[in-house]
């Protein structure tokens, strides 16, 4: 028998037909909406007259424009109140499970499924929203989709698609002390660059990946597509089916211990060949910052900025107020943002609770902690984590997508410096003319008590 | 979705690497919850200034190019899958979109809504935006049925590639959505054998 990668495993288990010399039917099990790509679907299938072919397996959640105070207040915004609106009557009419603004379960869709068990090995799940890799952690095909092809899988449950070539990052040995998944990720985009990955679908593999939680796993698949690829995937392990027992939607007591005996059979062949392979060493690994503004122009906390003569490199330079060949320790930073899909789960505030304990916040800043669900925001509460948050002077929000991309009122200022956790540092992202530092949730919260970039590994004990 | 054939326009010359989603539309604009109006807002903060006024600088404020061809640099529409961009981009009159390599999610949109993503050779981009700028009358050819973009009156022609599926379904107006729902019986028998 062929060997075959874990991709190919659940690729080929999901294939309803193949067109000759063209695209296939692949089946999807899980479709996660959310208020900003998916209203447009809802009305393609309206004015066709075509019914919701499977609304019990799509999942709805409100979490790109919803604010992180006040949430039981009415939304002062009329545009985005109304697109709430829309997703809430859109699921209402079509029977559709929607987690909307203020129940327990609402929250980053990326967050909130995963923590719910719907995101399960071996499945494939799509999602109008490019992160939707991050699921890729559990051994799922998972990837972002535009809105016409929400309104396919609305209609069918199925996507026309070709499928990708397969590429797999090994990365092996002991991280170093202060770096995590996030650091890997980003090291690994900055060595690869952000279209190394486009047309394919990535595996991670390695000691590395096989030693971090699921929550770790998450961060580094969420950033996939920030080196081009649709989708990443690690390989389900007892890591895997522990996190996965006993959530709300995952199969209970003999059906759960049948999925694992098959979810066991899908790991990557011994011998299987990718068509693209990547080592790295865990030991030259280091935090990671960005200096520009595409996720791929990062390097170590201790380097310099490259010289390169490339108009669009200096435009990006020219955009961040950097020069070539200058290092970021001890510029001034006037916010920190430690949230979004990439970073808000609970480890991620652990680490951030663990490092600003007994320390303040730099009074220059203004430090935005948003949890990633209300189930992470409790946790927080629980854990007595906001006790620390708040002695230090940081702010914990309500949960939502926030200063990610600043859809809602979380916007960082004109020309402001912001470390931020979150998957991209493109121009203006974080609101007009702001300009974003991708770095891990250690590094954010060592910016915001110092007030500026420290190297955070001379600061560890 | 409307058909797409042949065209020959003069073409706008965006030369700049990585355009992402968020320039090509911003997040802030995505509340809409249909699909018009993306096109008065497409690069909006590169075509505005922050007090509202037009940046003479950028290329699609300069009077001296027009046209429903944009020549973009490599990797364009990488980020976000924000079919928005797409809808930005046909709003505002581009029905095809020439640069040295795509992201996929938005080579996948772009087909969705009736505008080409015509992917050329590094070099090829090259002489077509230095040849744009040197006279922006150079009209370009492009023929989906033969798969090649040429610039008229020269011999600088290539050929491009497409998925023969999604070739048929741009020639003809076809969308996805037709073609899923006439299988719905395989559909059916799939999830009632399902292996996993």
């Amino acid at each position: 028998m062929s060997k075959k990668t874990l991709f190919d495993k659940v690729w080929d288990s999901h294939v309803v037909s193949s067109i000759d010399n063209g695209p296939q039917i692949l089946y999807i099990d899980k479709h996660l909406i959310h208020e900003v790509t998916s209203p447009q679907a809802f009305n393609e299938l309206e004015d066709r007259g075509i019914p919701i072919f499977r609304p019990d397996q799509i999942v709805a959640t409100a979490d790109h424009n919803t604010p992180t105070l006040n949430q039981d207040q009415p939304i002062k915004d009329a545009l985005s109140r109304n697109q709430l609106e829309q997703l809430s009557e859109n699921c209402r009419k079509n029977n559709i499970t929607l987690y909307e603004l203020g129940h327990q379960y609402n929250g980053i869709v990326h967050v909130m499924a995963p923590e719910l068990g719907v995101t399960q090995p071996g499945s494939t799940m799509v999602c109008g929203d490019s992160h939707t890799s991050t699921h890729g952690a559990f051994g799922a095909i998972a990837f972002g989709i535009g809105t016409s092809q929400v309104a396919q899988v609305f209609a069918s449950q199925c996507l026309l698609l070709t499928k990708p070539k397969s590429l797999r990052v090994t990365v092996n040995g002991k991280l170093q002390h202060g770096v995590l998944p996030k650091d890997v990720i980003l090291y690994i985009i900055s060595k690869l660059g952000t279209n190394s990955g486009t047309g394919y679908f990535c595996e991670y593999a390695g000691n590395v990946f096989e030693e971090m939680s699921m929550e770790g796993r998450m961060t580094v698949c969420n950033m996939s597509i920030e080196m081009g690829a649709r989708g990443g995937m690690i390989a389900p392990d007892e890591t895997t089916f522990e996190y996965v027992k006993g959530r709300k939607f995952a199969p209970q007591g003999e059906d759960f211990d049948k999925k694992v005996d098959y979810w066991k059979t899908l790991p990557t062949d011994d011998g299987a060949q990718f068509d693209k392979e990547y080592h790295f060493e865990a030991e030259d690994i280091e935090p990671m910052v960005t200096y520009g503004t595409n996720p791929g122009m990062g390097i170590k906390i201790s380097e310099t900025i490259p010289v390169d003569e490339n108009p669009s490199f200096k435009k990006s330079l020219a955009y961040m107020n950097f020069e070539a060949g200058e290092s970021l320790i001890n510029k001034p930073i006037n916010f920190v943002f430690i949230g979004s899909c990439t970073n808000s789960r609970i480890e991620d505030f652990r680490v951030a609770a663990d490092f600003i304990k007994g320390k303040k916040k730099a009074d220059n800043v203004t430090a935005w902690l948003v949890p990633g669900s209300k189930q992470v925001e409790a946790q927080i509460i629980e854990e007595g984590l906001k006790v620390v948050f708040d002695e230090a002077g940081f702010e914990l929000r309500q949960p939502g997508c926030s200063a990610c991309l600043a859809m809602n009122d979380d916007k960082i200022p004109q020309g402001e410096y912001c470390v931020s956790t979150s998957n991209r540092n493109f121009e203006g992202r974080q609101g007009q003319g702001s300009r974003t530092i991708l770095a891990s949730p250690l590094v954010a919260a060592a910016t915001a008590v110092e007030g500026k970039i420290i190297d955070i590994t001379k600061h560890l004990n | 979705m409307e058909k797409f054939t042949t065209l020959k326009s003069t073409a706008i010359p965006l030369n700049i690497e990585n355009v992402d989603t968020d320039q090509i539309i911003p997040a802030r604009f995505l509340k809409a919850t249909d699909k018009k109006g993306f096109g008065d807002n497409v690069f909006r903060d590169w075509r505005y200034n922050k007090d509202g006024s037009e940046n003479s600088e950028f290329i699609l404020n300069d009077s001296k190019y027009s046209g429903s061809i944009l020549v973009a640099g490599d990797n364009f529409g990488c980020g976000s899958s924000r079919e928005h961009a797409a809808w930005a981009i046909v709003g505002y009159g581009f029905k095809v979109v020439v640069s040295s390599f795509f992201a996929d999610i938005f080579k996948g949109n772009a087909l969705n809504n009736g505008l080409l993503p015509v992917q050329v050779s590094e070099t090829f981009l090259s002489d077509l935006l230095s040849k744009i700028v040197s006279n922006p009358e150079t009209e370009i050819d492009v023929n989906l049925e033969k798969q090649t973009i040429s610039i008229v009156g020269s011999d600088t022609s290539e050929d491009f590639e497409i998925d023969a599926y999604k070739k048929t379904c741009m020639i003809n107006g076809y969308d996805d959505i037709d073609y899923l729902i006439n299988n719905k019986e395989q559909i059916e028998a799939f999830e009632a054998h399902k292996i996993y």
